[in-house]
């Protein structure tokens, strides 16, 4: 040890500052990018800026405008429709589709294949395909009057009042699965002599489920409802390639609101405005939602 | 109890065809309407099979298609958005590997702090980063490029890539490396002789992840790119939405099936992993 004692303090030395050396890349990047960003978007919801960003304070008059913009309010009560449907719809099917599934199934592989594999597809191809099978003059609308039902309409895509639900068929579709997944990864993760317990205590399967089985997946609901949240919050592709927003701007949801006003429309300060807003909305939802996931991981 | 069995059975079998149908219609729409011909679509049910199935719309998908001014297909996006996710891919996956490997078995003071200021990249909606990150990358003469968004790529990236690599590190007994160091092995030895032989399952899963994310990104791509630059989503979008001449359904459906044909190539062969990577993603925070 002796000899080498000289370079063993080299390796110490080394050992003692690569690590730091080695993340600091990283978290330059995320001090600049994501930090600096976000204040340099704040810094510009304060100011006048329109088709060029212009850096003097001038209070909170995008927010105002904002605020007194009709669109933005479209957008904002569809994210709360198009949301409150996406989560509920999603976790209804993929709790259904979990429960079904867990009853030992023959081809469960191949089940889970076909449920899952939307989740691989981009928003847009999914957009593309349900903006053809939604079309009211060819797609499924045809299908129907085609089998007699001469009187059917299904024009929800063209239609101002519903095209936001439109997008809710989609999105579920596209996501369900894996919230199927992970409800059934959950359920496969529950002690077996839990149920046989239950089960020697006469109760039948569904109750076995309703009392025992699904609260224990508290942890699971914690985790779905905050990625579909999160999904939904930042939705902007599918929307982009379903309905474009449309049709006028009854289907705009806060990303295309934000992203139409910062690069086509040259308002970079109601842009930035309406951004911000985009990120105080994800705060309020998901830190809570951390929050209560952490507080019941460690109560399981 | 027996009695309802069978029945019930039968119940749950039906459910579960009916689900497996409302999932594969769209693809089976979109498949057959890419082979039928144009009177086919007008005269035809969505849902009948081709009356003779052709490959043109294929080949016009993919080379004469639209895109807005330019007529050239979607071959030129498929490459851009190859030449776009390979990079990204693997850079923001070697980066979190390393980073990963810090916060998980080189901890320091403060280290979990910054891990947890890392993943704050990860929840943002990224409508807050888009205005300074054009303005950079115009500083950076990286607008418009590919080059360019490789970049946004791996910085946002990145912050996925290194909870992946720490919540694997994490599992992996502390005495390996502790013994390791007792033998005077170094901070890179330990990791490229004990952590990176045994990391190749977290590999694949993030590989897999970064490359659907990347592959199906549209928000970068429509603010940061233009043009000849564009990624497949983006170009796909433009050719479905460019109303100037007759609406090309065929060749519509043609073009989304290739924009998520290497996606769901990937989920063909490693749909394991792809889950894998799902709920890796999922237990985030």
């Amino acid at each position: 040890m002796s000899g080498s004692s000289s370079q063993g303090s080299l390796h110490a030395l080394a050992d003692r500052w690569l690590p730091k050396l080695v993340l600091s890349p990283t978290l330059a990047a995320s001090l600049i990018f994501v930090y600096g960003f976000i204040a340099w978007t704040g810094w510009l919801s304060f100011t006048e800026s329109r088709l060029m960003p212009r850096y003097e304070w001038a209070g909170f008059v995008q927010y105002q405008a904002l605020f007194e913009n009709e669109r933005w309010w479209t957008a904002a009560a569809n994210l709360g429709i198009f949301g409150g449907l996406f989560i509920l719809f999603c976790l209804l099917v993929g709790l259904l589709m979990a429960v079904l599934l867990d009853q030992k199934i023959r081809a469960e592989g191949a089940l889970r294949t076909v449920y899952l594999y939307p989740m691989a597809l981009s928003f847009v191809v999914t957009g593309t395909a349900w903006k053809w099978m939604l079309n009211p003059d060819m797609g499924l609308q045809k299908v129907v009057v085609d089998l007699g039902f001469t009187d059917f309409t299904f024009d929800w895509l063209v239609n101002p009042d519903m095209a936001i639900y439109t997008v809710v068929i989609a999105g579920v579709w596209q996501s369900s699965g894996f919230v199927m997944a992970l409800f059934l990864a959950g359920l496969r993760g529950i002690d077996d002599s839990i149920i046989k317990a239950a089960q020697v205590d006469g109760a039948s399967l569904p109750t076995i489920y309703r009392r025992i089985l699904i609260p224990s997946l508290r942890p699971v609901f914690f985790s779905v409802l905050l990625i579909l949240s999160h999904i939904a919050i930042k939705s902007f592709d599918l929307v982009m390639a379903l309905t474009g927003g449309g049709p006028g701007n009854s289907s705009d949801v806060p990303a295309i609101f934000m992203y139409q006003f910062a690069f086509t429309r040259g308002q970079l300060g109601v842009g930035a405005a309406s951004a911000m807003m985009m990120l105080i909305t994800i705060v309020a939802v998901l830190v809570p939602l951390m929050y209560m996931e952490t507080r019941s991981a460690k109560r399981v | 109890m027996f009695k309802n069995l069978t029945v019930g059975r039968a119940l749950v079998y039906a459910a579960l065809l009916l689900m497996a149908i409302y999932y594969l219609l769209p693809l089976y729409v979109m498949l057959t309407t890419s082979f039928k011909s144009l009177d086919d679509i007008r005269e035809g049910n969505m849902l009948a099979l081709p009356q003779l199935w052709q490959g043109g719309a294929w080949s016009k998908a993919w080379a004469e298609a639209c895109t807005g001014v330019e007529c050239n297909g979607m071959q030129g996006f498929f490459w851009n958005s190859i030449k776009m996710t390979l990079p990204a891919v693997a850079i923001s996956t070697l980066l979190g590997a390393v980073n990963g490997y810090v916060v998980s078995m080189w901890r320091f003071r403060g280290s979990d702090a910054l891990f947890t200021m890392l993943l704050v990249g990860c929840f943002i909606p990224f409508q807050v980063v888009l205005l300074p990150m054009a303005q950079l990358l115009g500083l950076l003469g990286l607008a418009n490029t590919t080059a360019g968004l490789v970049l946004v790529h791996v910085v946002y990236g990145t912050a996925f890539t290194t909870l992946f690599f720490r919540n694997f590190y994490i599992t992996v007994p502390d005495e390996l490396v502790k013994a390791a160091r007792i033998d005077g092995a170094g901070f890179w030895t330990i990791f490229f002789r004990i952590l990176l032989p045994i990391s190749g399952p977290i590999f694949v899963v993030c590989v897999i992840w970064q490359f659907t994310q990347i592959w199906n990104d549209f928000l970068f791509g429509v603010v940061f790119a233009s043009g000849e630059s564009q990624p497949i989503t983006v170009a796909l979008n433009n050719l479905v939405n460019t109303s100037t001449g007759v609406k090309e359904y065929n060749v519509d459906m043609a073009a989304a099936i290739i924009a998520a044909l290497p996606t769901l190539f990937v989920y063909m062969v490693a749909g394991r992993y792809f889950v894998r990577g799902l709920t890796a993603g999922a237990v985030k925070g």
